[in-house]
């Protein structure tokens, strides 16, 4: 590379308002987050997320000290909730209900312009709002896997501390907070595209749960492109196919967390990107809604 | 793109269809700074128009530019740039201050310039009282000033304002009739859109007339009203002696012109004064005694919308 290309390379690098961005995204992270944390629409995904964090409660008042319990049964019972319940469901159709209402809100109160007349790049705009959401999510759903987790092992006593602290306890915990996040930018960065491609995201929403849902049975390259085969991948205690599925399910390749990390930020990214591509060519037209 | 250093706001042969639905048609405007009115009935294309001026829709065919910048480069354009839409809306829960104030943080503005401003916005269209109570609790009236409040807060060079006279009641109409006024004459570029053109002929150094999808007329017109009055009038007379009644015509004031039709049967008269004109030729047949068969305007389309725009009935829409 010629010294002239560096130095031209090395100026657009500064030319690029960082500054600007990043008090551009402050000021819409503070709108956005106190929106999705607050807004009325918000209460079921409160339930939907913190329902099994009361089943695990109610589980360890009534068996106190694991009187009626083992380690293992529940260490079992926490990792099918997790991934039956948590990335098919919870964070599922939390995200759904919360990624795909961030631009539909607007357009369905008609307060989209005032972004779009911002001097803002408009992927800033989906990078701020897909944050705000994701920053929102990743909150409500690791701190219900965490009460989750406390309830489990909190009522063995000190066998369940030493469990913990001692044991393969805090790497998995660690573990589901991590797919956790994981899960809601995957699902996240999914759902905010669709809601720019579909008014009605019910329908996609259906086909992409399917989709994570019986991926299992499709050709292992295809198998890439769903988030939960990342989550699968990452998820600490793993259950085995069971039933029906299992005579159905193609395994792919196990991957490791070195590739199904980058994997699903790859897909997330991609997904963004497109969402990004999508806005700059979305026109304000609240009539024809 | 070459950097233009144009200081008009700019169509060029712009069109916008909406699937099948026309919006505008080959649109050519280029708008120099002052008070631009763009006057026209429901439906002829004025919010479309300005919609295509700020980005918010895409023109199907030709180009829009703002002084030689285009939505394409947002950080640089809405910093010039101010619209208050027609949408009487607004951001979820927010009270008037927050309204604006989020606003302007989205420009990038520290906390401290974003609250001046806020309050120099507010100041402006005398909301101070209501400021920090929640717009939902406004009225149309107060929610349309606090909407233009919002467009100029920034002290835009482009002002976009849809019927922003709308809603307001006459003692507010007037304040913002003199804001407009005050900032054209600062070197704005305030452009206002209104179905009744008696609203912003006074503060217009330029309107632009639509119907249909169409500007049918544009022009830095001052005191249109009079001017359209004047507006000479074409009218095709066709009759068994078109010389005769030529002749006739010339020796009157408000008949600019009177030539003999392309066929030669008829006379095309250009008159400043329609009523004066159908009596005197009232007068001429009665006097020289031949037959008219048929008067008409000539150009109908700008008349049909000049008279609905200055006819009396232009307040009852
Ligand atoms: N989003 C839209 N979808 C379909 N048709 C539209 C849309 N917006 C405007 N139109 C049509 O375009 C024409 C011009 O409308 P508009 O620009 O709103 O006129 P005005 O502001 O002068 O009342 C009308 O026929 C209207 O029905
Ligand atoms: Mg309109």
């Amino acid at each position: 590379m010629s010294t002239a290309a560096v130095a031209r390379a090395g100026k657009s690098w500064n030319d690029v308002p960082w500054q600007l961005w990043a008090s551009q995204l402050a000021a819409i992270l503070r709108i956005e987050i106190k929106k999705t944390l607050w807004m009325r629409r918000s209460i079921w995904i409160y339930l939907l997320a913190f329902a099994p964090a009361v089943m695990f409660g109610i589980h360890a008042l009534t068996s106190p000290m694991g009187r009626n319990c083992s380690i293992e049964e529940d260490t079992r019972v926490l990792a099918y909730t997790f991934q039956i319940f948590y990335l098919r469901v919870g964070i599922f159709f939390g995200c759904m209900g919360l990624f795909t209402w961030l631009f539909r809100g607007e357009i369905v109160e008609k307060s989209l312009h005032y972004y779009f007349l911002s001097p803002m790049r408009r992927e800033l705009l989906v990078a701020g709002k897909f944050l705000a959401g994701f920053i929102t999510a990743s909150l409500v759903f690791a701190s219900s896997v965490l009460l989750c987790f406390i309830f489990a092992y909190g009522h063995f006593g000190p066998t369940g501390r030493a469990f913990v602290f001692n044991g393969p306890g805090f790497g998995q915990l660690t573990a589901y907070l991590f797919v956790t996040i994981l899960a809601c930018l995957g699902f996240g960065a999914i759902f905010l595209a669709l809601s720019l491609i579909f008014k009605n995201p019910i329908i996609p929403g259906v086909v992409v749960l399917l989709w994570e849902s019986f991926h299992a049975v499709a050709p292992s390259l295809l198998q890439k492109f769903s988030v939960t085969f990342y989550l699968k991948q990452l998820s600490p205690v793993t259950i085995p196919p069971d039933g029906l599925m299992a005579l159905f399910t193609v395994v792919a390749e196990p991957v490791s967390p070195w590739l199904a990390v980058p994997g699903l930020l790859a897909l997330s990214v991609a997904t963004l990107v497109f969402a990004g591509y999508r806005i700059r060519r979305t026109e304000i037209s609240y009539l024809a809604d | 793109m070459s950097p233009t250093t144009n200081s008009n706001v700019v169509f060029e042969d712009v069109s916008k269809f909406y699937g099948e639905v026309l919006g505008v048609n080959r649109v050519n405007l280029s708008l120099p700074p002052g008070v631009t009115s763009l006057v026209g009935p429901n439906g002829s294309g004025k919010t479309t128009l300005m919609n295509l001026v700020t980005g918010l829709v895409r023109p199907t065919q030709g180009c829009v530019s703002v002084l030689g910048l285009t939505p394409d480069e947002p950080e640089e354009f809405f910093r010039h740039v101010g619209y208050c839409t027609q949408f009487d809306s607004f951001p979820k829960g927010v009270t008037g201050f927050e309204f604006i104030n989020q606003s302007l943080r989205l420009r990038g503005l520290t906390g401290n310039e974003a609250a001046r401003l806020t309050a120099e916005a507010i100041d402006r269209v005398t909301m101070g009282e209501a400021a920090h109570r929640r717009v939902a609790g406004y009225s149309k009236g107060m929610r349309q000033r606090i909407r233009l409040a919002q467009a100029i807060a920034h002290h835009p060079t482009v002002l976009v304002l849809d019927e922003p006279l709308n809603g307001l009641d006459p003692m507010a109409r007037a304040e913002s009739i003199n804001l407009f006024e005050a900032l054209g004459k600062q070197g704005l570029h305030v452009i206002i859109s209104s179905h009744v053109l008696h609203e912003v002929d006074k503060i217009s150094d330029q309107v632009v007339l639509m119907s249909y999808g169409y500007v049918v007329a544009e022009g830095q017109i001052h005191g249109v009203r009079t001017e359209v009055k004047e507006h000479p009038m074409q009218i095709l007379v066709r009759c068994a002696h078109p010389g005769l009644l030529a002749s006739r015509l010339f020796s009157h004031d408000h008949v600019v012109e009177a030539k003999l039709n392309n066929d030669g049967k008829g006379v095309l008269v250009r008159t400043k004064d329609a009523d004066m004109f159908y009596q005197l030729l009232n007068k001429i047949v009665v006097e020289e005694d031949f037959a008219v068969d048929t008067v008409a305007p000539n150009d109908d389309d700008v008349n049909s919308v000049y008279q609905y725009l200055i006819g009396n009935g232009g307040g009852t829409v």
